[in-house]
């Protein structure tokens, strides 16, 4: 693969377990210094592109390099330039927070005062140094998450990957920990590869990013480009009953200045220029239909509607457990 | 070659520290042996008597047959540890890091084997106290534990490496019951050779616990064959390390797996 300026460069990667394809050509360029954002629900294929990305699995097919580096001919190099936070922890519980900093620096070949130093810095700085010499079973979920961030930080990494790093946090957790990576993405020209299935976050932190479904990116910009994609104001109606016949779809078909029609169970949406003007005609056109509105909501359009308008799916309906 | 001996240091002060933490462990694995030798050496006594058994008592012969049971066990169980830190994603942490690849093996294995030289210690001391002789003296115990700690560290290194293909505490579990006790009993190990069936001695030629029993054994006489100690040690030195390659090369497949 011929070296680039970018900092993640992936290119038509596939994957398959067994019979799941996880990857199926997917592609996507990180320049350096920048957040980059992979959303997508679980299974998308988030992981597993971090996993060929850090040298943890290779794919079956296509390139990828890291820091200017090849992953596939010298994971070796890749290494050095790296910091994973996996979605799995990978503190050592039975050891202390310094004792796992201390071991991570050692690997890296960290040695001597210049490791002692660099452990304190990083416990101080992740407001772990009164925790510092006890065991990591009993840190909470905030400080364990902390504790595993100042590890893939440990050899000042290039880029850091960040696989669903608020994935089973409590919100306020989640919040301080948005902040501590809104910090980490301003210092010292680091890249941050950032995986979630939270809209939120993906729309707070991240610069550029791709919405990846089934093992594809189907969507790529920054936040404001992906929604400025989506012309006018969502309208959303709740209706009181399913529409399994296409009734109500068929009613609104006939509005004009209404389009992108789409029913999930009992929850419409559709799209408008001017959302305020298009509700009467919208209501009266179900009511005339014979559809029964439950209320009705107007929103400038969110990540959420970019998600639906490229996977044809709600992201929160893909979220719920099936 | 000296990257991976001082991260497989980092591994082993690692594993003994954790360990070090875990009172109920120790004591369980610090006792467990002495119930062995007191217990089978108490059902088995009568053996002595049996005609043309050599040994003086029975606890002469069982001694470094515990000895050897322990640090088997101890191996075959080894594997346990790694499903743990495949669980905490600890293992990946390290994959992905410039950390050498056998390190992750051989940490462990020298861990196993400082605690499996410190269960020797207790069993042959124990054995002492009541009342066993090893006429082979120091250098024969040393031959005992060491031969001991390189049956260990190949199963051990075995165990690791099947907790990296199979990735489940059930699987590691059913084939150290299915293997130990059986490796265990085709050996001389409780009982001299020549008084067990034609079929086991057989068997017994080709396992390596019967390998570790035979060097132990022959090292702790009055005159050693040092022949036969030598090729059963080389025996067992060059399948501890087929094993911790083996071992390493699971990583491979692990990797290819996930």
């Amino acid at each position: 693969m011929t070296p680039t300026s970018a900092a993640i460069e992936a290119r038509d990667l596939t994957k398959t377990y067994k019979d799941v394809r996880a990857l199926d050509g997917l592609g996507f360029s990180v320049e350096a210094g920048t957040v980059f954002g992979l959303l997508g629900p679980n299974g998308a294929g988030k992981s597993t592109t971090v996993k060929i990305l850090t040298t943890l699995t290779r794919p079956d097919s296509g390139q990828a390099s890291v820091a200017g580096v090849d992953v596939l001919a010298s994971p070796d190099r890749v290494r050095l330039a790296i910091g994973l936070v996996a979605q799995r922890s990978g503190v050592d519980l039975e050891g202390t927070g310094r004792e796992n900093l201390t071991l991570q620096g050692q690997v890296y070949g960290l040695r001597g005062a210049e490791l002692r130093t660099r452990v304190g810095e990083l416990l101080e700085r992740f407001g772990l140094a009164e925790a510092a010499d006890r065991v990591a079973r009993g840190y909470s979920g905030g400080m364990q998450r902390r504790l595993d961030i100042a590890m893939g930080l440990i050899h000042r990494p290039r880029v850091l990957f960040l696989d669903e790093p608020t994935t089973g946090l409590d919100p306020e957790v989640r919040a301080d920990m948005w902040a501590e990576i809104a910090h980490l993405s301003g210092s010292e020209g680091l890249t941050i590869l950032l995986t979630t299935h939270y809209l939120e976050e993906a729309d707070r932190l991240a610069g550029r990013l791709a919405i990846v479904d089934h093992g594809r990116i189907v969507a790529e910009g920054t936040p404001n480009e992906l929604k400025g994609e989506l012309r006018g104001d969502a309208i959303q109606v709740e209706l009181n009953d399913p529409q399994p016949d296409g009734q109500a779809h068929a009613a609104l078909d006939r509005v004009p200045g209404v389009w992108e029609v789409t029913i999930e169970g009992r929850s419409l949406r559709a799209r408008t220029d001017d959302g305020s003007a298009a509700v009467p005609a919208v209501l009266q056109a179900l009511e005339a239909g014979g559809v029964r509105v439950a209320s009705v909501t107007i929103a400038r359009p969110s990540l959420d509607d970019v998600y639906l308008r490229h996977t044809g799916r709600s992201f929160r309906r893909t979220e719920e457990p099936v | 070659m000296s990257a991976t001996l001082t991260h497989s240091w980092f591994m082993t002060t690692r594993h003994l520290r954790n360990l070090a933490r875990q009172p109920w462990w120790i004591a369980i694995t610090l006792v467990q042996p002495i119930i062995w030798l007191l217990l089978f050496g108490a059902v088995f006594k009568a053996t002595a008597d049996i005609p043309g058994f050599a040994a003086d008592s029975y606890v002469d012969f069982l001694t470094p047959g515990i000895v050897v049971m322990t640090a088997a066990f101890a191996g075959g169980w080894a594997g346990m540890g790694v499903i743990e830190d495949l669980n905490r994603g600890v293992i990946d942490r390290f994959l992905v890091s410039p950390v050498r690849r056998p390190a992750l093996i051989t940490g462990r294995l020298v861990q196993l084997a400082i605690v499996s030289l410190i269960q020797s210690l207790i069993v042959i001391g124990l054995g002492l106290l009541v009342g066993a002789h090893f006429p082979g003296g120091v250098a024969g115990l040393a031959v005992l534990i060491a031969c001991s700690a390189l049956l260990g560290g190949s199963l051990g290194a075995l165990s690791n490496g099947m907790a990296l293909l199979a990735r489940k505490e059930e699987t590691v579990i059913a084939a150290s019951n299915f293997v130990l006790l059986p490796l265990t009993f085709l050996s001389s190990a409780f009982m001299q050779r020549d008084l067990v069936p034609g079929w086991i001695q057989t068997v017994a030629r080709y396992n390596p616990v019967e390998w570790t029993v035979q060097a132990g054994r022959e090292a702790l006489t009055a005159s050693p064959d040092w022949g036969l100690v030598l090729s059963r040690a080389g025996l067992l030195a060059a399948l501890c390390v087929a094993c911790t390659w083996l071992a390493t090369r699971a990583f491979r497949a692990y990797q290819q797996s996930i």
